[in-house]
C-alpha cells in the first residue's frame, strides 16, 4: 500500500481522504498548544501535531522520513521538553498578564497577515504535475537506498557538518547545565562514620502503611499509639503536611492548647 | 486531491506556530512554537520532493530535523540554566540587561 502510494503520480482517493481525516487534527491540535494553559498539555498536543506530521510524511512516499520522525521528534525531542518541564516544574503555567500593551492583539494580526501572504504566494505559483519519488527510489533501487545515496555523495559535506553541530550541541548542553559545587562532597566512609556517631545509627523506622494510605506522610505507629516523628521525612514536618491519625492529631491539638495557656 | 494542498496545510502550521511565538510567555511553549515551525517546513520540503520527484526535498527535511534537534538541547539547556537562577521560566523575566 505504501509502495503504491509513494509510486502514484496523483493523489489517489485513500490519500485525499486521509488528507482531510489528518489536516484538521493536526491544525486542531496546533492551535491548541497555543490555546492550553499548562505547557504539559501543549506537549502533549506537540506530540499529537507530529505523529500526524509522520503519517503525512509517509502519504508522500517519505518513510523514512516518517520513521525518523516518529523516532526523533515524539520519541527524543518531545521526551527531552517534558523532562524539562518536570524539571521547571509542572505547575509553571502561563501568565497571562501582558507586559507590552496589545501584543497578543498586534501578534495574532502579524499572524494572519503571514498566513494570507504564504497562502497567496502557494495559490498563485504554478506546480508541475505530482510526479512521486518512485521512480527516484527505482534509479537507486529502493526508497533508503536512494536516501543514503543523496547524503553520503551529493550531501555529504552538509552532513558532515551537521554532524559537528550536533556534537556541539551535545558539549554546550553539557557545559551549560554544569552546577560548580558550593560545599565539599563528602565521600561514603565519612558519611558512614557521622552516621555511626550520630544518634540514629540505624535507619529511620519505615512511614505508616495503611489500607487508604500507603505514602510517606503517614507516620508509623508506635506500640503506644502516638505517631513516630522519626518515619516521615523533615521536609513534610517543616510544611506542615505530615497525615497523622484522628486520634493523634485530637492529642496533638490538646498538647499546643495545653502550652498555649 | 490537489497536492498542492499540503503546502497549505504546511502554511497553516508555520503560522499557527510563528503566532505561538509572538503570544506565549512560557520559554518552553514558545520552544514548542519553534519545532511546530520547523516541522511545517518540514511538510513542505516533503511536499515539493514529491511534486518535483526526487529524493533532495526528503534529505534537506532530515537535515532540518538534525539542526531542530541540536537546537531543542541547547535551548533547554539554557532554559534550565536561566530557571536555575532566576527560578521562572517566563520570557519576560530575564531583563538584567534593561536599564
Amino acid at each position: 500500500m505504501i509502495e503504491l502510494l509513494a509510486a502514484t503520480p496523483q493523489t489517489s482517493t485513500g490519500e485525499a481522504v486521509a488528507f482531510w481525516c489528518l489536516a484538521p487534527i493536526a491544525v486542531g491540535a496546533a492551535v491548541m498548544i497555543l490555546l492550553s494553559r499548562k505547557a504539559v498539555h501543549s506537549a502533549l498536543w506537540m506530540a499529537t501535531t507530529m505523529i500526524v506530521l509522520a503519517v503525512l510524511f509517509i502519504m508522500q512516499g517519505g518513510i523514512f522520513l516518517g520513521v525518523v520522525q516518529v523516532v526523533v521528534y515524539t520519541g527524543a525531542v518531545m521526551m527531552l521538553f517534558l523532562f524539562v518541564l518536570m524539571l521547571v516544574g509542572v505547575d509553571a503555567s502561563d501568565s497571562f498578564v501582558e507586559t507590552l500593551r496589545a501584543q497578543r492583539v498586534a501578534g495574532i494580526l502579524l499572524g494572519a497577515g503571514f498566513g494570507v501572504l504564504l497562502m497567496a504566494a502557494v495559490s498563485r505559483a504554478t506546480f508541475p504535475e505530482a510526479v512521486g519519488v518512485g521512480a527516484a527510489n527505482d534509479a537507486a533501487g529502493g526508497h533508503v537506498e536512494a536516501i543514503a545515496e543523496a547524503i553520503f555523495t551529493r550531501y555529504v559535506f552538509t552532513f558532515e557538518v551537521v554532524s559537528i553541530v550536533l556534537i556541539t550541541a551535545a558539549v554546550g548542553a553539557m557545559a551549560l547545565t554544569h552546577k560548580e559545587r558550593l560545599t565539599p562532597r563528602r565521600p561514603q566512609p565519612e558519611q558512614s562514620v557521622d552516621r555511626i556517631r550520630s544518634a540514629h545509627p540505624t535507619p529511620h523506622p519505615s512511614p505508616g502503611v495503611y489500607a487508604q494510605h500507603n505514602a510517606v506522610d503517614t507516620p508509623a505507629l508506635l506500640p503506644d499509639g502516638t505517631a513516630s516523628e522519626a518515619s516521615v521525612p523533615d521536609e513534610l514536618r517543616r510544611q506542615g503536611t505530615v497525615r497523622y491519625t484522628e486520634l493523634e492529631a485530637a492529642n496533638r491539638r490538646a498538647d499546643e492548647d495545653g502550652e498555649r495557656e | 486531491m490537489n497536492p498542492e494542498n499540503y503546502l497549505y496545510l504546511s502554511s497553516i502550521l508555520f503560522v499557527i506556530g510563528a503566532v505561538g511565538v509572538l503570544v506565549r510567555r512560557n520559554a518552553i511553549v514558545v520552544f514548542m512554537c519553534i519545532e511546530l515551525m520547523l516541522n511545517a517546513s518540514n511538510l513542505a520540503f516533503v511536499s515539493f520532493a514529491r511534486l518535483n520527484g526526487n529524493i533532495d526535498g526528503q534529505v534537506v527535511a532530515f537535515f532540518v530535523m538534525v539542526v531542530a534537534a541540536a537546537e531543542v538541547v541547547i535551548g533547554l539547556a539554557i532554559i534550565v540554566t536561566i530557571f536555575r537562577t532566576r527560578r521562572s521560566a517566563s520570557v519576560d523575566d530575564p531583563n538584567l540587561l534593561k536599564l
